[in-house]
């Protein structure tokens, strides 16, 4: 089997039994969802919630569901034990990186999906076409967060009260990612496109660079 | 050897603190601009020197226990790593005293503090999973300290960028020390050089006490395989 192919089976795996329950799917969009309404009538002046605060509320939406489904998507590997298995298998750790990182990936652009339209309605938000850009940066974000988020899942593992200890390593890591998605995010409001492609560009090169270091580090980090 | 050089150190360290306090408040002269508060600077700028070389080391060793996979690596990581945690914690303080008499305010979003603090944060999160993660846990943490060490000049890049269009950074650069006068240079030296020993000694110290307590782990689990010790 190809590689690529290898890597569609493992996302493919994980997707489907995520679609059976659709656990983990409807328990991230929601709490995403109670975020961005907690955050928006935080935000409130004259019954109207603050454009400014968009970016980092509709970030921090995404980046706490996100954390709750990648401990969960793991959680789950756990509970039926079924990574060993996975590493067992004579697939390539690098097929395996992949799948997983693909499969979170979608489950984060799920989230994606309720925010956005959210944060443009409670926030009165008209973007018009400029709505793509910001569809292309929540992209480049999920991506982003899915590579560094696996490669730290798959680490904490088989580690004690690995629940409270992935925020806590995870976030760091993730700070110039979030960083760019909340500067891009703005300047796309602003609707000052120059600075918002180049945001756009440095998130890539972040997810470039976070690819190549979890490349590296997959295969000596996750071992049985 | 061993057993001199900690208390030769402890002895070297004493005194160079102990001196350089004497000089840095009686001798130095008073900066131009910010007079007396100027005088954090010789522990401040010290302090982060070592949260650096920590970080380097710890990430270092992190490449050298995924690589060779000998815990000797990763203890110096483990130790490496909680002094980076101490220093920080130290600069970020005198830091944040330097900048209420400087700038006015305890803390602003500027391009090394948001960075450090960044970095300090990672440090930080790095000692927690050390410390409650359990065993098993050294290729995480070994992982965790590569990434961290990636990502300072990523987040120094993005503040970077993000300023760009802002104010010019407020912190003094580097070139700082070269333009200092000559008592003050000689003291910020043998100030640097202070805290290196103290960095020093409780490298050692710490290392000993991770390697001791891994040795302890290791016969107790074959001590436990044999069925000589209860679970």
């Amino acid at each position: 089997m190809g590689t690529l192919r290898l890597v569609a089976a493992v996302a493919g795996k994980d997707l489907k039994v995520e679609l059976r329950s659709r656990e983990i799917l409807y328990t991230m969009a929601l709490f995403a969802a109670v975020i961005v309404v907690v955050f928006s009538f935080s935000f409130v002046k004259d019954q109207k919630a603050l454009v400014a605060a968009v970016p980092g509320v509709a970030w921090a939406a995404v980046v706490f569901a996100g954390t709750i489904g990648l401990g969960r998507a793991f959680e789950r590997e756990r509970e039926g034990d079924t990574m060993r298995a996975l590493l067992l298998s004579p697939a390539p750790r690098l097929a395996i990186f992949a799948g997983k990182t693909v499969a979170i990936a979608l489950l984060v652009v799920a989230v994606e999906a309720v925010v956005l339209p959210l944060c443009l309605l409670f926030f009165n938000v008209d973007l018009g076409a400029a709505v793509l850009d910001l569809v292309l940066v929540l992209v480049l974000g999920a991506i982003g967060f899915a590579i560094v988020g696996t490669v730290f899942a798959a680490m904490l593992l088989r580690i004690q009260s690995r629940d409270v200890l992935l925020p806590v390593v995870l976030y760091p890591i993730l700070v110039p990612m979030i960083m760019s998605g909340t500067k891009a995010t703005a300047a796309i409001l602003a609707a000052s496109d120059a600075d918002a492609w180049f945001w756009i560009k440095f998130l890539a090169a972040y997810d470039c660079i976070f690819t190549v270091v979890a490349l590296w580090t997959f295969e000596a980090l996750v071992i049985e | 050897m061993r057993r001199y050089l900690v208390p030769l150190l402890a002895a070297c360290a004493a005194v160079g603190l102990a001196g350089t306090l004497y000089l840095v408040f009686y001798v130095t002269k008073l900066e131009q601009n910010l007079f007396f508060n100027q005088k954090i600077f010789y522990w401040h700028v010290p302090n982060w020197f070592m949260l650096f070389s920590m970080v380097f080391l710890c990430g270092g060793a992190s490449i050298g226990y995924l690589v060779k996979r000998d815990p000797k690596w990763d203890d110096v990581a483990f130790a490496a790593g909680e002094l980076a945690v101490l220093f920080g914690a130290i600069g970020l303080v005198t830091g944040s005293i330097w900048g209420k008499a400087a700038w006015g305010h305890w803390w602003i979003w500027e391009l090394r503090l948001t960075t450090s603090l960044i970095l300090w944060l990672t440090m930080l999160g790095y000692a927690l999973v050390r410390r409650f993660a359990g065993p098993g846990s050294e290729p995480l943490c070994a992982g965790l300290a590569i990434f961290g060490m990636v990502n300072v000049p990523l987040v120094y890049f993005a503040v970077k960028l993000a300023d760009k269009l802002g104010q010019a950074s407020a912190h003094p650069k580097a070139k700082v020390v070269a333009q200092l006068d000559a008592s003050m240079k000689g003291t910020f030296w043998l100030s640097v050089l202070t805290f290196a020993l103290v960095c020093a000694l409780l490298f050692l110290v710490r290392i000993d006490a991770i390697r001791d307590a891994r040795r302890l782990r290791a016969v107790r689990e074959r001590g436990l395989d044999a069925g000589i010790l209860e679970p």
